[in-house]
């Protein structure tokens, strides 16, 4: 990065310090940690419309639906979080080339998956093994957002589901006797008010989530967790910059990471939730209108 | 904004193009030097970095470079990830099951033991190897207690912290370890292992497997191959 680091073996202390920490495989490690938080970003919102469509199909007076919503829940919760993120990158893969393979093949008898092969023709790869490495990339973390989404989307059905119900039937009740429909009971007066009794199991969730980011090394993203282990190992005089085994820092260093974001996580809740409560006929709000008073 | 349309100027790039020409993609580790590692410039480099390119480049193929762990590497090889193993991968009767190597452009080499100290108990005591290498396989049958790990660093640290007696791998890969370190000492005796190290590839991809091949046997003839090997391995590594 620099013109002094042309030479990394002349260095010594601070410069050697400084052209260490500003090498090609260093700029990608710190890349990596917007990786985790853009996992985060979208994994956060995408969960949420999962779980509320799921909370909502769980309600629903329709039967097949309602079999639907519970099903997903139970199911998802019910299965290992790792099992998951194995089975639905792979499954996801496999299944869009295999109708990739409907479309764009010559359909001459050569079969798909034989002797433990999966095997498609060079047309219906996805991406195209021609495309960039970074349409690779791109691939893989898509797959992984479904994965994360589809799992912690089952738990915030289930958190919503909850919180649905814990809204006082009096409440429900009033505003039909107001004569307003289902749809605008729901509305106007169900959501409005579950996101207080929503918000302990939701934060929960995310801290879950954050602290679920290093299972994308499992799913082959190079993320934080991928990049420590691999610049914290052993180099040998082979490499520009040789050094023992320095894991421990690299580890420190995203343990530090990891605090600093639930702390951060945790004052972002508190205040959402003092917002939530206020009015609500909870005793946090109640004890916000006594010290209003 | 900007990579909005840096990405859809990939993509029209990539739709023109898309069936120009084949491109191989090398799966290798990544994490076993001097045979791949990635170097500071955060690209696949070593031995079969420089081979693999000079085979590419001879067989009229565009490859790119891909890592993945070792321990998936072969399914994910299977489900078509990418389309070669480079990989300091020794033919063994047991992979050849599953996959096809091409001729072998790595003589059989040495393994060698590393231990904390000359005299350790190499047949009774606890050996840490990668899991799923030849290495991990002789360990399990000679009696010692086998203790597997990711990566060969992490076999490394185990009998530097004592979780093991003594770690068991290509000489070549631990020399690093033990020449520099001062920790390791090489232990025992260096028991040959493998057929050679060779390019695996999927049953069904032949004509590739026969493309390699002939690049293979055409560096072995004019000596290049014995040349990158002395580069990488040293004076005396085994040459062909």
């Amino acid at each position: 990065m620099f013109d002094t680091c042309a030479d990394p073996k002349t260095l010594e202390g601070l410069s050697w310090l400084l052209c260490y920490l500003t090498t090609g495989k260093h700029l990608a490690f710190y890349s990596s940690f917007f990786v985790v938080l853009a996992l985060m970003a979208i994994v956060a919102p995408v969960a949420l419309a999962f779980g509320f469509g799921g909370a909502i199909a769980a309600r629903s007076p329709v039967l097949p639906l309602r079999w639907f919503g519970k099903a997903y829940t139970a199911m998802v919760r019910g299965i290992p979080d790792i099992v998951f993120f194995l089975f639905v990158p792979v499954v996801m893969d496999q299944g869009l080339e295999y109708l990739r393979y409907l479309y764009k093949c010559p359909h001459d008898g050569t079969p798909v998956w034989a002797n433990n092969e999966f095997s498609v023709c060079a047309a219906a790869k996805l991406p195209l093994s021609t495309s960039p490495q970074i349409w690779h990339e791109v691939y893989g973390f898509t797959l992984a957002v479904i994965a994360f989404s589809i799992v912690f989307g089952a738990f915030a059905a289930n958190v919503l589901y909850g919180a649905m119900n814990a809204v006082p039937r009096a409440q429900l009740e009033t505003a039909e006797a107001y004569g307003m429909s289902p749809a605008q009971v729901r509305r106007r007066v169900l959501i409005p008010q579950m996101w207080t009794y929503a918000l302990p199991g939701l934060s929960n969730l995310w801290m879950i989530l954050i602290k679920a980011t290093p299972l994308l090394f499992l799913l082959g993203v190079e993320d934080i967790v991928y990049w420590a282990r691999e610049l914290g190992a052993t180099k040998s005089q082979l490499y520009d910059y040789p050094h023992p085994d320095w894991r421990v820092w690299y580890v420190l260093a995203l343990l530090v990471f990891y605090l600093g974001m639930t702390k951060l996580s945790e004052r972002v809740l508190d205040r959402l939730s003092a917002r939530l409560s206020k009015g609500q006929a909870t005793m946090a709000g109640e004890a916000q209108r006594k010290a209003a008073v | 904004m900007k990579k909005l349309i840096l990405t859809a100027a990939a993509l029209a790039l990539t739709a023109g193009t898309a069936f120009a020409n084949d491109v191989v993609r090398m799966g290798t580790e990544g994490a076993y030097p001097p045979y791949n590692f990635i170097n500071d410039k955060n690209e696949v480099d070593g031995f079969e970095r420089e081979l693999g390119d000079a085979l590419c480049e001879k067989a009229g193929l565009t490859c790119e470079w891909v890592t993945n762990d070792w321990d998936s590497i072969i399914p994910n090889l299977l489900s078509g990830n990418y389309d070669t193993i480079i990989a300091g991968m020794s033919i063994t009767d047991e992979r050849q099951e599953v996959i096809d190597f091409t001729q072998n452009y790595y003589p059989p080499a040495a393994s060698a033991y590393a231990a904390a100290s000359a005299d350790a108990d190499l047949m009774g005591g606890v050996v840490a190897a990668q899991v799923g290498t030849i290495q991990a396989d002789y360990v399990a049958k000679s009696g010692a207690t086998l203790l597997e790990f990711d990566t060969l660093d992490d076999t490394v640290a185990a009998v530097k912290n004592g979780e093991a007696d003594a770690v068991f791998a290509d000489k070549d890969a631990l020399a690093p370890f033990v020449t520099e370190g001062g920790d390791l000492v090489w232990s025992g005796d260096d028991v040959p292992l493998g057929g050679g190290i060779g390019i695996g590839l999927r049953k069904s991809d032949t004509e590739l497997k026969e493309k390699f091949n002939a690049v293979i046997s055409e560096m072995k003839a004019d000596g290049s191959l014995n040349e990158m090997i002395v580069k990488w391995f040293g004076d005396e590594a085994a040459t062909f």
